[in-house]
């Protein structure tokens, strides 16, 4: 699993404490500029924000992580009583809240659904959505248990849809985050690697992956259920 | 890691979790016959980092005067597990490029035609699509002392025939889709026993990939099943050959390079440019796209073979067909050459094809006008009046202005260009010292 994001730098111990003992990597970030220079090439698995200590920069820090391309998700806010007024009109910042200070059983409780929500499973190696199911750590792919064969490029798309279900995607994206830069192929080879990976998910999980018309692809269900 | 090691990586670990047990490596002579050798998994590592080494001497269109030996390097992102037991457990296939013991491509190996090729075209900025129709025949063998047996329509396994071939081809298509090469359709064709599956579109390097599995997967389908699968352009006289008409596109990042929604047509002056390119040199590649003797009985008047050096929309009798583009779909702006058969190599075909395309856009060929009639109906002097060329009517034919193209050697390479005319020089040749049944018919009793 990719770390997690943690604000501020230095990281108040006992959240140290507690996000150790759950079993999750993290690094502490003190503002924009090295959130984005120690990000990790899958990037980060998510963003534990403590509002309570410095506000003005946990917000705007939040703010920044979640106006990019890719949005960092899942974002969980920690707040003191007294600033549970200054959430209103800030819902887009953050994915779930947990007064602080923290009851550490609460916390893993939290980021466990959180991860679980977004589709990372309550065990970080697994990407679990339906029948399939992704290991990041030994690259297999399973639908219904049986292994699919597939090729790096479309592994790397699926892990990536997976990840991230219920979203939209653009092939620019795509083509960015799977491919990276270098690729040469066009938004088209997006396209075509989709149409491979409906073959081998086989006729009955191939709607899986949906194709958004005119935007591009999403997949599972609609975070709204249309 | 960069991207490539990660590849590796990834098909190690794959290697390792699937017990996969042999490496098939894969590659393509010059008359496109796939070639292969097996590796064991430990030896693959290796093989990612400093190729397999191997003499070249024995392959067709590899031999040079000096140093035989060449390395094959595999390609990653084609690693695929084959979907049919072979003995031994789980085996797998990586197509290679073939480099010569300095790291330096092989000029005789296919795919890095291909490769230079498209990295021409990546230089203006296209990149280049493919999507082939194959057609194929099953008989009930391959035994060349009588003549085809087809499933059905004749009198052979008269009542389950049908059924016999329609399931093939599905399991055909199973075995492709497998595989990561998508089907957009399939069907039955005119002639007795002959099939079609269309590939649906991808990047040409790719699709010629997978021309290569398709050809191997539909004859090892019928294998299994008892039954033999040829791509024979012409097996059988008085009915259709084979074709390989494949549809192309360029495109310009996201963008369709042959749209253009103020044209009447919808046609950008790239692709008239390419049409005019690949029409003007048409009978320049044709030795390449029809590679066989056996190509040019199918490129006959009728029997729906191509043969007339022109462009329409919706007529099967030109070589280039521009099919209608569906409303809102800009991306689907194409044309189709109609004349490559099946058994050519798919690597030289698309080679050939993209460099007279992009020598028509580069140099702004005019683009002829369009024909309207069924050029089937005209007759010869009337082809001349409208200034109408046939493709080359034979091999030799096809050769003779192959030899004078600086545009064909330029793409497929001194090496590749030498080598693939002496070949078939040979192959015209020992045809044309055969006494052939339609002789000894026509002429033992009567002269």
């Amino acid at each position: 699993m990719e770390p997690l994001l943690i604000y501020p730098d230095p990281v108040p111990p006992e959240l140290a404490q507690a996000l150790d003992l759950a079993g999750y990597p993290w690094k502490a970030i003190g503002d924009e500029r090295s959130a984005v220079r120690a990000e990790p090439d899958d990037g980060w698995a998510g963003g534990v924000i403590v509002a309570a200590i410095e506000p003005d920069g946990a917000f705007a820090l939040c703010r920044a992580l979640r106006k990019r391309d890719l949005p960092l998700e899942p974002m969980l806010l920690l707040v003191s009583g007294a600033q549970l007024a200054d959430l209103e009109l800030r819902e887009d910042l953050f994915d779930d809240f947990c007064l602080y200070p923290f009851q550490p059983l609460e916390l893993e409780a939290r980021l466990k659904h959180l991860f679980w929500r977004t589709g990372r499973g309550t065990r970080p190696e697994l990407v679990e959505y339906g029948p399939l199911v992704l290991n990041l750590e030994t690259y297999q792919a399973a639908i219904e248990g049986h292994p699919l064969d597939l090729t790096y490029m479309e592994y790397e798309l699926l892990k990536f849809l997976a990840s991230h279900p219920g979203r939209v995607f653009t092939r620019e994206t795509l083509l960015s985050r799977v491919w990276g830069y270098e690729y040469y192929g066009g938004a088209r080879t997006v396209d075509v690697h989709i149409r491979r990976l409906r073959a081998k998910l086989g006729e009955e999980h191939a709607n899986l992956i949906q194709t958004v018309r005119s935007v591009g692809y999403r997949f599972g269900q609609s975070r709204w259920g249309v | 890691m960069d991207s490539s090691e990660r590849q590796r990586e990834y098909v190690l670990r794959t290697v390792e979790e699937r017990g996969v047990r042999m490496i098939w490596l894969w590659f393509t002579d010059v008359l496109g016959q796939l070639k292969t050798f097996a590796i064991s998994p430990v030896e693959l590592e290796g093989a990612f980092e400093d190729g397999m080494r191997f003499d070249g001497s024995s392959i067709d269109g590899y031999s040079r005067i000096q140093e035989s030996d060449v390395l094959a390097k595999p390609d990653p992102n084609s690693f695929e597990i084959l979907p049919w037991a072979d003995g031994v457990g789980t085996s797998a296939r990586v197509f290679c490029d073939i480099v010569h013991l300095d790291g330096s491509p092989f000029e005789g190996d296919p795919r890095q035609v291909l490769r230079r090729n498209l990295d021409r075209a990546r230089e203006k900025g296209f990149s280049f699509y493919a999507a082939p129709e194959m057609e194929f025949f099953y008989f009930a063998d391959g035994d060349p002392s009588h003549p085809p047996k087809p499933l059905d329509g004749a009198s052979y396994f008269d009542l389950t025939t049908a059924d016999v071939a329609t399931d093939l081809r599905q399991r055909t298509i199973h075995t492709l889709e497998s595989m990561g090469i998508p089907v957009e359709y399939s069907h039955h064709e005119d002639a007795p026993s002959q099939h079609e599956i269309d590939l649906r579109y991808t990047d040409a390097l790719t699709m010629a990939d997978s021309v290569m599995t398709f050809r191997l997967v539909v004859k090892a389908v019928a294998h299994e099943a008892g039954v033999h699968a040829t791509f024979m352009p012409k097996p059988l006289s008085g009915v259709q050959g084979s074709g390989m008409h494949t549809h192309f596109s360029l495109f310009e990042g996201d963008t369709n390079a042959f749209y253009d929604p103020g044209d009447e047509h919808g046609l950008s002056k790239v692709a008239k440019g390419f049409i005019a390119g690949l029409l003007a040199h048409s009978r320049e590649l044709t030795a390449v796209t029809n590679q066989w003797v056996n190509s040019y009985k199918r490129l006959v008047v009728g029997y729906e073979a191509p043969i007339y050096v022109s462009w329409a929309r919706n007529n099967r009798s030109v070589i280039v067909n521009v099919p209608p583009i569906k409303r809102g779909e800009s991306e689907s702006a194409r044309l189709e050459f109609r004349a490559p058969d099946p058994a050519c190599n798919p690597y030289l075909a698309f080679s050939v094809i993209l460099a007279a395309g992009l020598k028509g856009v580069e140099d702004n060929y005019k683009l002829p006008k369009e024909v309207s009639d069924n050029l089937y109906q005209l007759t010869a002097e009337e082809h001349m009046a409208e200034g109408i060329d046939s493709l080359p009517g034979s091999l030799s034919d096809a050769l003779d202005v192959m030899e004078r193209s600086e545009l064909m050697a330029e793409a497929l390479g001194e090496h590749v260009f030498e080598w693939f005319i002496r070949n078939k020089r040979a192959e015209w040749t020992d045809y044309k010292t055969q006494v052939t049944q339609f002789e000894l018919d026509r002429y033992l009793g009567r002269l």
